[in-house]
C-alpha cells in the first residue's frame, strides 16, 4: 500500500480539484463570503438561493467560524475555524449521489478500494429556520460529508428543494494525506525553484495555527461581553428595521391601492415608486446584520455568557430575523407582475427580476 | 399463474427504518391480493437493503375470476305484454347484455320478475396492481419523510427506479415520475449499474450477481465474517450486540468484516468510554477475551467485498485513534478539576428554564434523598445515608466534564467513574468511595424497563430522588405527559422510580416522595412559576398508570388482576406487587371464581340501590335478619375479617385470600336463597348493610369484582 503523502493532493490542490469538478459541471464558483458564518449554509448563496424557483449551481469554500470549537491550536482534529466546500445544486440532479461519488474520484479516491456508506443524518438549523433530510457520507469509517436535501428555509417550503452537500475540507484532505493532525496536512507544496522541484511544504500549521490560537484566547477569555451584547442588540435593532421599513413598503402600496380604487387618482407613476423602492431595498444589507448577530450570539456562548435558558430565547430572536428576512427577500424577488407594475413598465425591467439568476444553467 | 415481483428502488433508507417498512409493504400487498381475490399459491417473499425494498409474490392468479351472477329485472308482467317483450324487457336485456329471447322469469314472493345470468368478467392481475400499487406505495409509514419533486409527494428518500414484473411482462405502474422496468441497480461502487431482471423468480439470483444479499444472508455473512477476522486473535471473542448487528445488517448490501487495532494505552481509559466510541459513534464490535476483558482491536462492517490493500483498515484505524485521541483529551482535562470544584459550575448549568440551575436541582435532591435514607434505614434496612448524601452532592457535577458534553450518553457513568478515581474527601475510606462512585454511576438507571435497577441501594435512593424532584417539578409547572407528547421523558423516569421501589423493596410510597419532591420546592424561585393546582391528583393518577403499566408488562401480571390490585391501592408499590402476586396464584380456583362472581353480584345490587337511592342501614342489625343463610353470613363476617385482618398485616396475602375463599358456601348460600332487594324497606336497608360490610372487610387486598371469571366479560 501506498501511503505516501507526496502523491497525495496538497490542501490548496485539493479545493482546487473539486472546484473544477464543479466548475466543469456548470456550477457558479463562489468566493468565500466575507462575514463571520458559522457553516456555508449561512453565506447567501445558500440561504436566499434556495428560496424562490428560480435554479441554481454554486460551490464555494466558506471558512465556518465556531468560536465554542476553539482549542488553542492543541487539539489535532478540532478547530475554531474550518473550511467547508458548500455545493448547491438546485433542483438536484437524479444522479445527485452518483455525481457526489464522482467527486470523490475527482481528488484521487478509488471507491473500489474504499468503504463508502451513507448513514441517516438529517440537518437542521435552528437559527435560519432551515432543515433537511440527509445523510453523512463515511468513507472508511470517517464522516466526510453531510449530504442533504433541504426541505425549507427561512421557515418556507422550498419548491424546488436543493441539494447541499458540505465536504469537511480539513477532515479529507488529513484523510488522503493520511497525517493525524490536521496541523500536519500540507496545504502548499513548492513544485519549482530555477527548473528544480524542492518540494518545500507550507503546512496547515504555518498558514493558520497562530490564527487558532488566538481566536481561542479571544473567544474563550478576551472578548468583552458587555460589548458582544451590545453588537448584537445594535445589529438586531438595525436589522429589525431594515425588515419592518420593507414591510411598510407594502402596506403603503396597499393603501395606495385602496385610495387608488376609491378615488381614481393615484396614477401609475406613484405605483412604479413604491415597486421601485421594493426592488432596490437592501435585504441583502439586513441579511448581514442578522450574520452579525449569529456571531455574536456564538462568542458570547463561547464566552459563557449565554445560559441554556437564554440561549433558546437569544436563538428564537435570530431566527426571527433570518425568517422575516427571506420572507422579504421572496417577495422581493419572485413577487407577481402586478406587484412589479412600476418595473415592467421599464425596459430591462424582466432581466432585473430574479436578477441573481444563474450564470449557468 | 404467474410471479409478481416489486422493487422501490431508493436512494439510501435509513437502517433503523427498512425492517419495519418492509413488514409494512409486505401486509399491504398481501390485504391487496386477497381484496382483489388475486390470492397468491406461495407465500410472499421479499428482499431488502438500504437501496431496495423489494416484495415478491409468487402463484398470483393472471386474472381475477370471472364473477358469474343472477340479476334481476323488471316484473313478468311489466316486461311482457300479450306475451311479447316490451320495452322494458328490451331495456333489461340489452343493459345485462344477454338477448331477449334468453331472458329467464323467477318467482319471487312478490311474484314473477325477470332474470338473467350475467358474467362479469375479472380484471387482469396487472391491470390491478398497476392501478392500485402506486397508492400502497405511498402510504407506507415512514417515521421522517421527505419531497424531492413536489411538495405533498413524499418518501423516505428518493426513489430512482421501480421494478414491477408478472412472470416476464412488466406491470405498467408509474410512481414519482417513474414507469416501473425490468432493470434494477447491483451494489453502488462493485457491481454493474444496471441488473436486467429476467423474471421475478430469478430476481434473488440476478442481484446476488449484482453483489446485493437479501438481510438474513447479510447477517449470517457479517456473523461468520466476524468469527472469522476474531479467530485469528487467539481466545478473543466478539462482543455480541444485537442491535448493532442489526443497524449494520441494514448499512450493507455485500458486507464484509475487517479487525482493525489500536494502541494498547488506550486501553487505560474506561471501558465505557472506548465501547461507546466504539459502538455509537462508529458502529464497531468490541473484542474481549476468556474474561471478558477488552482487547485492543475492534471489527468494523464494510459494504464492499473485500479490503485487499488493507486501506479501509488503515483508515477505520486512523478515525479510532482520533476519536480515542478526543477523548483521552478530554479525560485529561477533565481531571484539572475535581467533582467536588464542579458543584459550582453546577450554578451555569440550566437544568429546566422555569426550574433553575442544576446546583438548585443538587440541593433539592440532596435534602430529599437524605430523607428517603434516613426513611429506608428507619425500616430496618440496611443502607449508608452518608454515602448517599455525599453522591447526591456530585452526581451531576459530570455534565460539567468534556467527556459528558462529547458523549453525552456517558452522564452519570462518567461522574461515577470520576469519583472512583479522584480524591474525594481527606479521610475517606476506599470502600466508601468504592460505594459513593457506584451511587454516582447507577443514579439515571434504569433508563428503560429492560436495563437493570441500580445495583445498590444507596444508588436506589439517589435515582429515585433524581427523578422524583424531575418530575414534581414539571408537573408542578403543569408540564405535564399527554398522548405522544412527552419531551421531559417523564414516563420513562416514573417507570424506572417504580422498577426501583419494586426490585429494592423499598419501604417508599410513591405519594410520599412526590410529596416530599415537592416541599424541596419550598421558597424557591422556581414556586412562583407553579401553576398545577392540583398537583397530588395529577401525580397519583400519572403513577398509577406508570404502576400498572410496570405489574402488566414488565411483571407480566393479568390485566384484571392488575385492576382489581390497584383499585385497592396504588401506592405501595411492594405491596402491589405483593399483593397481585397472592390473586394470580389464587384466582383459578373454583373458590375464588365463585367469590369473584360473588363480589361482583354484590357490588351491582349496592349500585342499583344507590342509584334508586335506597337507604343502606348504617351497620348490620343481627336481629333483624329473618333467613338462615343471612344469619349465618352474618355471624361468620367477623370472625373471618379478624383472621383476614391479621394475615394481611402479616402480609401474607395469599393466607388471607385463601381464609376469603373459605366464606364461598356462607356467601353462595346466601344468594340461593335471600332476595336483597326486597319491599320491606328496614329489611332491605339491613341487607344491604350486609354486602356493604362483606364487600368492605374483604376488598382490602384486591377488588375481587374486577377479576374476570368464566364465561363473564370483562367490564374494560
Amino acid at each position: 500500500m501506498n501511503l505516501s503523502n507526496s502523491n497525495s493532493l496538497t490542501f490548496q490542490e485539493l479545493i482546487l480539484k473539486l472546484q473544477a469538478f464543479y466548475a466543469e459541471r456548470g456550477a457558479v464558483i463562489q468566493q468565500p463570503y466575507d462575514v463571520e458564518v458559522g457553516a456555508g449554509t449561512m453565506a447567501p448563496e445558500t440561504f436566499l438561493r434556495v428560496l424562490g424557483p428560480t435554479p441554481y449551481k454554486v460551490a464555494y469554500v466558506q471558512p465556518s467560524r465556531r468560536p465554542a470549537d476553539g482549542r488553542y491550536g492543541e487539539n489535532p482534529n478540532r478547530l475554531f475555524k474550518h473550511l467547508q466546500l458548500q455545493v448547491i445544486l438546485k433542483p438536484p440532479p437524479e444522479n445527485v449521489q452518483d455525481l457526489y461519488l464522482e467527486s470523490l474520484g475527482a481528488i484521487g479516491i478509488d471507491l473500489r478500494q474504499h468503504d463508502i456508506k451513507f448513514e441517516e443524518d438529517n440537518w437542521e438549523s435552528p437559527t435560519l429556520g432551515a432543515w433537511g433530510i440527509g445523510w453523512q457520507v463515511m468513507l472508511d469509517g470517517l464522516e466526510v460529508t453531510q449530504f442533504t436535501y433541504f426541505q425549507q428555509c427561512g421557515g418556507m417550503d422550498l419548491d424546488p428543494i436543493s441539494v447541499e452537500l458540505t465536504y469537511g475540507l480539513e477532515r479529507l484532505c488529513a484523510f488522503l494525506q493520511d497525517v493525524d493532525s490536521i496541523y500536519d496536512i500540507v496545504w502548499a507544496r513548492d513544485p519549482m525553484i530555477g527548473g528544480e522541484k524542492t518540494g518545500k511544504e507550507v503546512k496547515y500549521r504555518d498558514v493558520r495555527l497562530a490564527e487558532e490560537q488566538q481566536f481561542s484566547v479571544y473567544n474563550f477569555e478576551a472578548a468583552d461581553v458587555q460589548s458582544a451584547w451590545k453588537h448584537f442588540e445594535l445589529c438586531e435593532a438595525e436589522c429589525k428595521a431594515l425588515i419592518d421599513r420593507y414591510a411598510a413598503l407594502g402596506k403603503d402600496k396597499s393603501d395606495e391601492q385602496k385610495i387608488h380604487e376609491s378615488m381614481q387618482r393615484l396614477d401609475k407613476i406613484q405605483l412604479a415608486d413604491v415597486a421601485r423602492e421594493k426592488s432596490r431595498f437592501p435585504l441583502l444589507g439586513a441579511y448581514d446584520l442578522c450574520l452579525k448577530c449569529s456571531h455574536y450570539f456564538n462568542i458570547l456562548d463561547a464566552r459563557g455568557a449565554i445560559s441554556v435558558t437564554e440561549r433558546v430565547g437569544v436563538i428564537a430572536r435570530v431566527r426571527a430575523l433570518a425568517v422575516g428576512i427571506a420572507k422579504a427577500w421572496m417577495d422581493q424577488q419572485y413577487s407577481s407582475e402586478e406587484q412589479n407594475i412600476g418595473q415592467a413598465s421599464k425596459p430591462g425591467a424582466k432581466e432585473e427580476k430574479g436578477k441573481l439568476a444563474p450564470v449557468v444553467t | 399463474m404467474a410471479d409478481f415481483l416489486l422493487e422501490i428502488g431508493c436512494e439510501e433508507i435509513p437502517a433503523r427504518m427498512i425492517d419495519a417498512a418492509s413488514r409494512e409493504l409486505r401486509e399491504r400487498l398481501n390485504t391487496l391480493l386477497l381484496r382483489e381475490r388475486l390470492e397468491p399459491a406461495g407465500a410472499i417473499s421479499h428482499l431488502d437493503t438500504p437501496r431496495r425494498l423489494a416484495v415478491l409474490a409468487s402463484g398470483i392468479p393472471a386474472a381475477q375470476p370471472d364473477i358469474t351472477e343472477r340479476v334481476n329485472g323488471p316484473s313478468a308482467h311489466v316486461a311482457y305484454k300479450d306475451g311479447q317483450p316490451t320495452p322494458a324487457a328490451h331495456a333489461f336485456a340489452k343493459k345485462v347484455g344477454v338477448d331477449v329471447g334468453n331472458l329467464e322469469k323467477v318467482s319471487t314472493p312478490k311474484g314473477e320478475y325477470l332474470s338473467a345470468t350475467v358474467t362479469r368478467k375479472g380484471r387482469t392481475a396487472a391491470e390491478i396492481l398497476a392501478e392500485t400499487l402506486p397508492k400502497e406505495i405511498s402510504a407506507l409509514y415512514w417515521p421522517k419523510n421527505m419531497y424531492w419533486r413536489k411538495r405533498g409527494e413524499v418518501f423516505v428518500r428518493p426513489v430512482r427506479w421501480l421494478v414491477a414484473m408478472l412472470d416476464e411482462q412488466v406491470v405498467p405502474l408509474e410512481l414519482f415520475g417513474l414507469a416501473a422496468g425490468k432493470t434494477s441497480r447491483g451494489h453502488r461502487i462493485i457491481a454493474s449499474d444496471s441488473v436486467a431482471i429476467s423474471k421475478p423468480s430469478a430476481y434473488v439470483e440476478a442481484l446476488r450477481g449484482a453483489k446485493v444479499l437479501g438481510a438474513a444472508e447479510r447477517e449470517q455473512v457479517i456473523r461468520k465474517a466476524l468469527d472469522a477476522a476474531t479467530r485469528t486473535i487467539p481466545g478473543a471473542r466478539w462482543r455480541e450486540d444485537k442491535p448493532l448487528l442489526a443497524t449494520v445488517v441494514n448499512l450493507t448490501e455485500f458486507p464484509s468484516a475487517i479487525l482493525g487495532s489500536f494502541d494498547p494505552e488506550f486501553l487505560d481509559l474506561p471501558e465505557e468510554v472506548l465501547v461507546t466510541v466504539m459502538r455509537d459513534h462508529q458502529k464497531y464490535f468490541a473484542i474481549e477475551d476468556v474474561n471478558g476483558k477488552l482487547l485492543p482491536h475492534f471489527l468494523a462492517v464494510l459494504n464492499t467485498a473485500a479490503d485487499s490493500d488493507g486501506l479501509i483498515r488503515h483508515g477505520n484505524e486512523r478515525v479510532l485513534r482520533a476519536r480515542f485521541n478526543d477523548a483521552r483529551f478530554f479525560w485529561q482535562t477533565d481531571q484539572k478539576q475535581t467533582l467536588r470544584q464542579r458543584v459550582d459550575l453546577l450554578r451555569h448549568v440550566t437544568f429546566q428554564k422555569d426550574l433553575g440551575s442544576y446546583y438548585d436541582k443538587t440541593m433539592r435532591v440532596q435534602r430529599m434523598a437524605s430523607w428517603l435514607a434516613e426513611t429506608v434505614k428507619q425500616s430496618g434496612m440496611a443502607i449508608r445515608p452518608g454515602i448517599v448524601h455525599k453522591a447526591a452532592l456530585l452526581a451531576k457535577t459530570d455534565l460539567t466534564t468534556e467527556l459528558v458534553k462529547e458523549f453525552t450518553e456517558l452522564q452519570g457513568i462518567v461522574g461515577g467513574l470520576y469519583a472512583r478515581v479522584q480524591r474525594l474527601d481527606e479521610d475517606m475510606k476506599p470502600d466508601v468511595q468504592l460505594a459513593v462512585s457506584r451511587a454516582i454511576y447507577d443514579h439515571y438507571k434504569p433508563e428503560s424497563m429492560e436495563d437493570d435497577a441500580p445495583a445498590t441501594v444507596e444508588g436506589a435512593v439517589l435515582s429515585i430522588a433524581d427523578k422524583a424532584d424531575s418530575i414534581a417539578g414539571m408537573f408542578a409547572l403543569g408540564l405535564i405527559p399527554s398522548g405522544s407528547k412527552d419531551p421531559f421523558a417523564l414516563r420513562r423516569q416514573a417507570n424506572g422510580i417504580v422498577k426501583t421501589i419494586a426490585e429494592h423493596k423499598l419501604p417508599l410510597r410513591l405519594s410520599e416522595i412526590m410529596a416530599d419532591a415537592r416541599v424541596r420546592y419550598h421558597g424557591s424561585e422556581a414556586e412562583k412559576k407553579f401553576s398545577n393546582a392540583s398537583y397530588p391528583e395529577s401525580v397519583r393518577s400519572f403513577f398509577r398508570e406508570r404502576l400498572e403499566f410496570y405489574l402488566k408488562d414488565a411483571r407480566g401480571y393479568a390485566y384484571d388482576v392488575v385492576s382489581a390490585v390497584l383499585a385497592v391501592d396504588s401506592d405501595d408499590v411492594v405491596d402491589a406487587v405483593a399483593r397481585a402476586e397472592a390473586v394470580s396464584k389464587v384466582r383459578g380456583s373454583a373458590d375464588f371464581e365463585s367469590i369473584s362472581s360473588a363480589f361482583k353480584r354484590m357490588k351491582n345490587i349496592m349500585r342499583q340501590a344507590s342509584e334508586k337511592t335506597k337507604v343502606i342501614a348504617l351497620r348490620v342489625d343481627p336481629v333483624g335478619l329473618q333467613e338462615e343463610s343471612e344469619k349465618e353470613l352474618a355471624a361468620l363476617i367477623p370472625q373471618t375479617a379478624a383472621t383476614v385482618e391479621k394475615l394481611r398485616a402479616a402480609r401474607d396475602y395469599e393466607g388471607a385470600l385463601l381464609e376469603i375463599a373459605k366464606l364461598r358456601p356462607a356467601i353462595d348460600k346466601f344468594f340461593d336463597k335471600v332476595m336483597v332487594m326486597v319491599d320491606d324497606d328496614n329489611l332491605r336497608a339491613n341487607r344491604l348493610a350486609l354486602l356493604q360490610t362483606v364487600v368492605k372487610e374483604f376488598s382490602t387486598i384486591a377488588d375481587f369484582s374486577e377479576i374476570v371469571t368464566e364465561g363473564k366479560e370483562s367490564t374494560k
